[in-house]
């Protein structure tokens, strides 16, 4: 039995000649391509069977169970199509290697800091980046870490020569880290290790609050310096960029909301959200989307339910509010496991279809990439891949194929590289 | 300057001069000795806790008791004093006191690198075992702390350096403050102390660690035993300093309950029975305590409620946190109830005069005042040895005691007198006339009510005209009050009075705001008993003590959980066995085994659990966990074979509880990657209520944790003195170590003496195939080199942890016969993990390797089934092949498959009932059973959730209460645990 599956491996080697360190970015899509017989699950909650999928210069022109094949045929027969995956907020591509502080680009000096811009330090041919790829998740939002407001982030796809053709959207949203209300002891000063308020709380939000405040009226003004921080806030007011405030508890996440609104800040969105469960009402009135915990972290307090950031997602999502989920406490080569967080929550009695919107539609529409990518539908980019399987499930997340815009990208990465190397060297022993 | 010396001189010849120092020449006057008695009488006099004569007289003479008795026959030459209405109690004693000996103080420091050899000549090799320390070299008499000990009825304390873990002799003081050290000195060698704290003032490194101290102590006691035999050539302070103070009474500040047991066990070894310092937290794990036979030293820092008024705040304080507050000030009284000896000590108090009230709260919460007396009078003369001479009001005893108004536990009590060796001092003065009571006051034609209350001795006062309150300044001084009122119309009135044994009234003299003067009365209209009698109506009702938990934290079960017979009834097994996947299968599970696997199978008594659509599998095994220890990492040198992870297993870990709601049953609970050479593992059944030598598994195979990489050359942080810092120097650190256990063994087989050294009987164990090691490992050279040095040593590693790179050599590991355990997927943290690929198992599985899936981390070890189902995604295992990563595969590479990792008949009973199938993401632990003992359940799960929320609630409401009485508060803290993986130091 073994020796069989190993052959088959072995075989499949053949196929692909191409093992070098970098995967070659796949050119543009210059013949229709047609997917037929799959299980087409749509990013929006509904799901086609038996679906034809066509797509021509990078863009769905069909899709749906009576549509006819044209050109390039792929059999998905018995398979699954989904669309491609999307990670926010996480610094793929700014850091390679943790331990080593020379590939780490992802934290800037400074405290209010949005002019300092993720995109152009954006590392296209990162081993961390594309090893995201062969589980399904395709595009990412690229953010800075750290501070109080970290920088500016931009949309990328996972397929790309260099930062520019790599950008989806440029310069999405501002990044701001809410005040703490608690915060670990500071032990060397004799206090205890614990977490205890903190009594600079107010300060910090005032800090905040007034950075935005000048920021708004600098924007009437005729000043002729220009100020860079206060310049790259611009956007937060007139909606064209987006602010992405973390915050885990209630009384953050309700600061940060009402304070964010009076300061004319037009398009908030929570991230994080540990007890935003307890203000749905809250963040329902002022339309605000979450981009909640990823489900594979420990609960935060010892007397929480043990499967407490498992169902985290589903309590909101059956609260009404637009729900996606994001990984930034965890490291980037992590964000491999995007779609394993959202078939979590399917253990704990949310629809699997509502749960792939966690990872594509939700957060499309929540990071505003929702006109092209994140459901599959007539006119939208042909950003997907089709598995063998359930993607949300370890067991049956085996893709075949994979498509950015149309474009057919290599699921070979460093790793499946070494796989085939080494299995060579011991078949060929 | 004449006048001060002959003041001097006059104190001095009014005492009683207890060692008369008869052989000390006199130049100031003339030798006058003063032998006459003293007899205090008609008291109630407590000779001891359970022995109090009403209306009796002690006698004493020259600072020692002569006789008590009820009738005492009194010498002519006796100054008597009538305490006719007044108590007599032995005065209290400390046995761990920091008094008059200066405490050492951390200095600052830069960030130097550690700093890993002795810094001192001629004493042990490591800087924080100081036997020879000696309190009295650094015993300084300092009588404003005397005076406030004194006053909190203490008579005598013994006191020492509290720094370092051996921490040399104690000396015994009494709080005289007259007289010298001559007197004042009972005993300058009066214990040997120990503790698992490194001194502040010393830098070596090593031990870093609780297992590491631990190890220290035993190694030292060994030395000791080596050099007492004359083996040693050189001279050793240290050594010497301990083998001198054996005699004595030892005592062990262990600080908490679990490390008195910790404590208890090094004494076991060595034949010492510690007393120990305890941490307030024993009432926790009372039977475990009890059965150490320790006397014990217990604090009284009972917790202040957590300030939980802002419901935010509150999030942060846990159950475990709120419940203690709750439950500690019961310790003392569940000590009592245990019949386990124990006194109190001030230690961790701020300050002396909270006594009084700590101790009243734990006879509020049922401690008897004969148990509360002992813990303060007899219990710790004896624990010191010293019974003859103090604790006791026996004849032949120092005369240290006490005069108060009444019971020394009620609130109301005043504290007259503390005498020290027979000498006075007075805290209280004893004949101040009890002037509380209402009183119509008239000054001049104004007429005013005064109200005195509070303690007899410090009264406050409050004066009213009509219902309006006046500004009043109140004092009693000796015979003297003074009151100062000033009127809404800002007019200031003065008035004196000098109280008389025979008036109750007060009369004096008024200073009148224009200068003028007349006299005032007051004519008092009741005294204070009638307030006193209604507190006694109103005594508090005895406080809600919250039920002890096992463990005593959120999810605690109320009983312990035991083991029952069960029957699973159609359910899908995963034999793990050459019978793979058994559908519609019923499994017996008796007296905690596998009892039967079958069709149909008849239940008996057992219990039927219907198991349809349900997938029944052995419970995961993780071989690579952190979880449950208090520590990980014995940094402080590159070998610490000596350490033990068993000895710092933490059972009340929220960790183990979740790992079980994931279906985990044993973990091996391993040392650190900090040295190349780690500590021994300990392999735990998560047996959640248990303590912790219960979660150990039963005759567990032997363990060691060895490392390899970025973490033993301490790449990653800023420390480059120690050996090794490259890979070939590893190769160095285990030849040499490997050579020098060979050299060791075959001298100790030889039959010659040798000195016994924990850590090379260890490493002696790996040679001879006793002992297995669990490698911490990344790149394929470092693993060949493992590889080699065994094979030149002769003995096979038994397992490659993390082993990214095993892929690379899965041949190699193969044909030595070492195991592989590792992650599914992690890799790019590290720059030694770059080429770590989640098709590892997979590859290393087809050559033949034995592999697991491990976690080293807190939260995936709760989703191994997750994780094992990742190998069928990379690399195409299959999944019964899968599933035995986490199951059958790490129960062999821990050498319990015997027992545990697959389904089969005989087995022990651990075994996960799950929802679904067993690796898919969907699928949840339904019920975690080990040895048939069902330590997770879904339901219960759901009851205790609710519990905690109801408990959270009554608790926060008792400290809204206690807050709403002026109770003092702390501000609420999540004492969050600290995480563990293998680079924790």
């Amino acid at each position: 039995m073994k020796n069989i599956r190993y052959i088959a491996i072995a075989l499949m080697i053949g196929f692909y000649p191409n093992i070098q360190g970098q995967q070659t970015p796949a050119p543009a899509q210059t013949e229709i391509i047609s997917v037929t017989g799959a299980t087409a699950h749509i990013g929006d909650g509904s799901v086609i069977e038996n679906c034809t999928l066509i797509f021509e210069n990078g863009k769905i022109t069909a899709l749906g169970s009576g549509v006819n094949p044209m050109g390039r045929v792929i059999d998905a027969q018995g398979k699954h199509i989904y669309p491609g995956f999307i990670a926010p907020g996480k610094s793929l591509g700014l850091i390679e290697i943790n331990a080593v502080r020379a590939s780490d680009d992802q934290d800037e000096i400074g405290s209010l800091i949005p002019h300092v811009r993720s995109l152009i330090a954006y590392n296209a041919e990162s081993k961390v980046v594309e090893s995201m790829r062969p589980n399904g998740v395709l595009l990412g939002q690229v953010t800075p870490q750290g501070g109080r407001i970290s920088g500016t982030s931009s949309i990328v796809q996972f397929d790309a020569w260099n930062w520019e053709d790599a950008a989806v959207k440029v310069d999405d949203g501002i990044h701001l880290n809410w005040p703490n209300t608690f915060r670990r002891g500071r032990w060397w000063l004799g206090e205890s290790r614990g977490y205890q308020p903190n009594k600079e709380y107010q300060d910090q939000v005032e800090e905040v609050t007034s950075f935005l405040k000048n920021a708004r009226v600098y924007g009437n003004g005729q000043g002729t310096t220009v100020n860079p921080a206060f310049e790259a806030s611009q956007g937060l007011f007139d909606g064209s960029k987006r602010l992405y405030v973390y915050a885990q508890n209630e009384k953050q996440i309700v600061d940060a909301i009402t304070a964010l609104k009076e300061a004319g800040v037009k398009k908030v969105i929570l991230v994080g959200g540990y007890h935003a469960y307890r203000v749905t009402d809250f963040l329902k009135k002022n339309d605000i989307p979450v981009l909640v915990n990823f489900t594979h972290s420990l609960p935060e307090f010892d007397d929480d339910d043990y499967d407490f950031t498992y169902k985290l997602p589903k309590m909101l999502v059956d609260a009404g509010l637009l729900v996606a989920l994001q990984n930034a406490e965890a490291s980037n080569f992590q964000t491999r496991n995007l779609p394993f967080y959202a078939g979590q929550v399917v253990g704990q009695g949310l629809d699997k279809e509502v749960a792939l919107q966690l990872i594509s539609g939700n957060t499309a529409k929540i990071l505003g990439i929702d006109n092209s990518y994140g459901t599959l539908a007539r006119g939208k980019s042909a950003t997907f891949f089709i598995s063998d399987g359930d993607a949300l499930d370890m067991r049956g997340n085996q893709l075949t194929h994979a498509f950015i815009d149309g474009r057919e990208i290599s699921l070979e990465t460093h790793q499946t590289e070494l796989w085939k190397r080494y299995m060579g060297k011991y078949n060929a022993d | 300057m004449k006048m001060k010396y002959f003041v001097l001189a006059l104190a001095w010849v009014s005492t009683f001069s207890l060692f008369s120092q008869d052989y000390f020449p006199k130049n100031d006057g003339v030798k006058a000795e003063n032998n006459n008695y003293t007899a205090l009488t008609h008291a109630r006099i407590y000779v001891s806790p359970t022995q109090v004569i009403e209306d009796g007289t002690l006698l004493i003479r020259n600072g020692k008791v002569v006789s008590v008795g009820k009738t005492v026959s009194i010498p002519p030459n006796t100054v008597q004093i009538d305490l006719e209405g007044k108590y007599v109690y032995p005065s209290f004693i400390d046995a761990y006191s920091s008094f008059g000996v200066e405490q050492p103080k951390r200095p600052s420091r830069g960030g130097r690198s550690a700093q890993y050899d002795p810094s001192r000549e001629g004493f042990y090799w490591n800087d924080h075992i100081m036997p020879e320390a000696d309190a009295i070299n650094a015993f300084k008499y300092d009588d404003k702390s005397a005076k406030s000990l004194r006053e909190a009825g203490f008579g005598v304390v013994n006191s020492h350096i509290q720094d370092g873990i051996a921490r040399g002799t104690g000396v015994l003081i009494a709080l005289r403050a007259e007289g010298n050290d001559a007197e004042r000195i009972i005993d300058d060698n009066s214990a040997q102390y120990f503790s698992f704290e490194k001194s502040i003032l010393k830098e070596q490194s090593y031990p870093t660690s609780l297992m590491g101290a631990m190890a220290l102590l035993r190694q030292m006691y060994n030395d000791a035993a080596w050099y007492q035999k004359g083996m040693v050539n050189t001279k050793d302070r240290s050594l010497e300093a301990l083998i001198e103070n054996r005699g004595m009474v030892q005592i062990f500040s262990a600080g908490n309950a679990g490390n008195v047991l910790r404590a208890d066990k090094i004494g076991d070894t060595f034949g010492i029975q510690y007393a120990i310092l305890g941490g307030g937290n024993e009432f926790e794990m009372i039977d475990d305590i009890k059965a150490t036979n320790a006397r014990l030293i217990i604090p009284l820092n009972f917790p202040d409620a957590y300030d939980v008024s802002d419901p935010f705040q509150a999030d942060y304080v846990a159950l475990k946190d709120m419940r203690f507050w709750n439950q500690a000030p019961s310790n003392p009284k569940v000590l009592a109830d245990m019949g386990i000896a124990f006194s109190f000590t001030l230690h961790e108090l701020k300050s002396p005069s909270e006594l009084k009230d700590k101790l009243s709260k734990a006879i509020t919460y049922g401690l008897s005042e004969t148990k509360a007396l002992e813990a303060l009078t007899t219990v710790p003369a004896s624990l010191l040895g010293k019974s003859d001479l103090i604790g006791s009001l026996q004849p032949g005893r120092y005369a240290n005691f006490l005069i108060t108004s009444g019971n020394v536990f009620d609130k109301e009590t005043t504290l007259y007198e503390n005498w020290v060796q027979g000498q006075k001092h007075m805290v209280n003065p004893m004949d101040q006339k009890d002037i509380r009571g209402t009183y119509d006051l008239r000054v001049g034609a104004t007429a005013y009510e005064l109200s005195i209350s509070g303690e007899p001795s410090k009264p406050k006062a409050e004066i009213k005209r009509d219902t309006i309150k006046i500004d009043t300044k109140f004092t009693y001084d000796g015979d003297w009050v003074t009151l100062a009122l000033t009127t809404p119309e800002k007019d200031i009135y003065r008035m004196t009075s000098r109280i008389t044994a025979d008036q109750d009234n007060l009369n004096g003299r008024v200073l009148l705001p224009d200068g003028g003067d007349t006299t005032f009365t007051a004519i008092k209209k009741e005294g204070p008993e009638a307030k006193s009698t209604d507190k006694k109506e109103n005594t508090p009702e005895a406080p809600v003590v919250m039920p002890v938990k096992f463990p005593n934290v959120g999810y605690g079960y109320a009983q312990k959980k035991t083991s029952e017979d069960m029957l699973f009834r159609n359910a899908t097994v995963w034999t793990g066995e050459a019978d793979g996947i058994l559908e519609n299968t019923d499994v017996l599970v008796r007296n905690g085994k596998i009892a039967r696997i079958g069709k149909n199978l008849s239940a008996g008594s057992a219990k039927v659990i219907d198991a349809s659509g349900k997938h029944l599998t052995a419970g995961i095994i993780d071989e690579h966990s952190h979880i449950a220890g208090l520590a990980i990492n014995e940094a402080g040198q590159n070998s610490s074979a000596e350490v033990k992870m068993t000895d710092v297993v933490d059972p009340t870990d929220m960790d183990l509880y979740r790992n079980l709601a994931g279906g985990v049953t044993t973990v091996q609970l391993l040392h650190g990657s900090a040295n190349p050479i780690g500590g021994r593992s300990a392999i735990l059944r998560l047996k959640w209520g248990e303590s912790a030598d219960k979660l150990i598994f039963e005759n567990s195979p032997k363990f060691i944790k060895f490392a390899l990489g970025e973490n033993v050359k301490q790449s990653n942080w800023s420390s480059d003195s120690r050996f090794p810092q490259t890979r070939m120097g590893v190769e160095q650190v285990f030849v040499n170590y490997f050579q020098r256990a060979k050299e060791y063994d075959a001298l100790k087989k030889s039959g010659k003496p040798y000195r016994y050294d924990e850590e090379m009987e260890v490493l002696a164990e790996i040679l001879n195939g006793e002992r297995f090691i669990s490698c911490h490992s990344y790149v394929q050279s470092e693993i060949n080199m493992l590889i080699k040095v065994a094979e030149q040593f002769g003995f096979r590693v038994n397992t490659f942890t993390h082993i990214l790179e095993g892929y690379k050599v899965a041949d190699k590991m193969a044909a030595h016969g070492v195991g592989g355990s590792t992650f599914s997927d992690w890799w790019a943290y590290k720059f030694e993990v770059n080429d770590a690929i989640p098709y590892n198992a997979a590859i290393m599985a087809s050559q033949g390797v034995t592999v697991a899936i491990n976690s080293d981390d807190a939260e995936m070890s709760r989703r191994l089934n997750q994780e094992a189902g990742k190998t069928i995604k990379y690399g195409g295992m299959s999944e019964e092949e899968a599933w035995k990563t986490v199951t059958l595969n790490p129960a062999k590479l821990l050498h319990i498959d015997d027992r545990v990792g697959s389904i089969k008949e005989g087995k022990e009973a651990d075994l996960v009932l799950w929802n679904a199938h067993p690796m898919s993401v969907y699928a949840k632990a339904e019920k975690t059973i080990i040895q048939g003992v069902t330590y997770f359940d879904l339901e219960q799960d759901k009851a205790l959730r609710e519990e905690i929320k109801k408990e959270r609630s009554q608790l926060v409401k008792m400290m809204i209460d206690e807050k709403n009485g002026g109770g003092k508060m702390q501000r609420p803290e999540q004492r969050k645990k600290e995480r563990f993986n293998c680079d924790t130091l």
